[in-house]
């Protein structure tokens, strides 16, 4: 599995993982008080903070498990993880790309709710969901491309 | 197992021709990841005509013998 690959699946990990707290934790509440009420400024941060976080110990394990691998082979730690190829970086592009086009049309909705004066927790949390969701597609997309080529 | 490129290769043949060179060497020789070389020579990636041209020099052949793109039915 090339390392940007790996680098996708960690991404696609935290990027899951962190917004179902979010969203777990914020609409649980919901139970308890009415969304103009909920404290939803905090989560996010710490959701924020948490993805960051997490990718970063994500790409310092990929880097470890790619190396003891190399390693293992005979290779060059830096043969594996230093190499992104045109593949990958074309793998990448179209990735993004999609992901834009999903983020923008969250935006729309964004924009509709924003309209219709909905509380900020329901536009602060679609505008969170929107960017969750394109970056999920956008990594879906790289690991089919990567798997069923293009 | 799709074939999204019509493109298709003599890539594996020219490896064993040339010592049994292995996947991995070829891609080190080219400067790019083993599934890189591993995706083209199954035809799930058509490379740039600068990959291409690496592929062929490697070989030390025209790219005609490495690469061919069938004509329309």
């Amino acid at each position: 599995m090339p390392f940007e690959e790996k680098m996708t699946w960690a991404s696609l990990v935290v990027t899951i993982l962190v917004p179902v707290w979010y969203f777990v934790t914020v609409l649980g509440r919901l139970q308890q008080t009415t969304a103009a009420e909920i404290a939803w400024q905090r989560p996010m941060l710490i959701a924020f903070g948490a993805t960051v976080a997490l990718t970063i110990v994500g790409a310092i394990l990929m880097s470890i498990a790619t190396s003891v691998s190399a390693v293992a082979r005979g290779r060059k730690p830096a043969d594996d993880i230093d190499r992104k190829d045109e593949r990958d970086k074309t793998i990448g592009r179209r990735g993004d790309v999609i992901g834009y086009w999903v983020a923008s049309a969250g935006m729309v909705g964004v924009l509709i709710l924003t309209m219709l004066e909905y509380d900020y927790f329901w536009i602060g949390s679609a505008l969170y969901l929107s960017f969750v969701v394109a970056m999920v597609v956008s990594s879906v997309v790289k690991l089919v491309a990567y798997h069923r080529g293009f | 197992m799709v074939r999204p490129t019509r493109v298709t290769n003599r890539i594996r043949a020219l490896r064993f021709a040339a010592g049994e060179m292995t996947q991995a060497e070829l891609a080190d020789k080219v400067g790019v990841t083993r599934q890189t070389i591993i995706a083209v020579e199954q035809g799930r990636y058509s490379p740039t005509l600068e990959m291409a041209f690496r592929i062929a020099r490697v070989f030390g052949v025209p790219l005609d013998d490495v690469f061919d793109f069938p004509k329309e039915a």
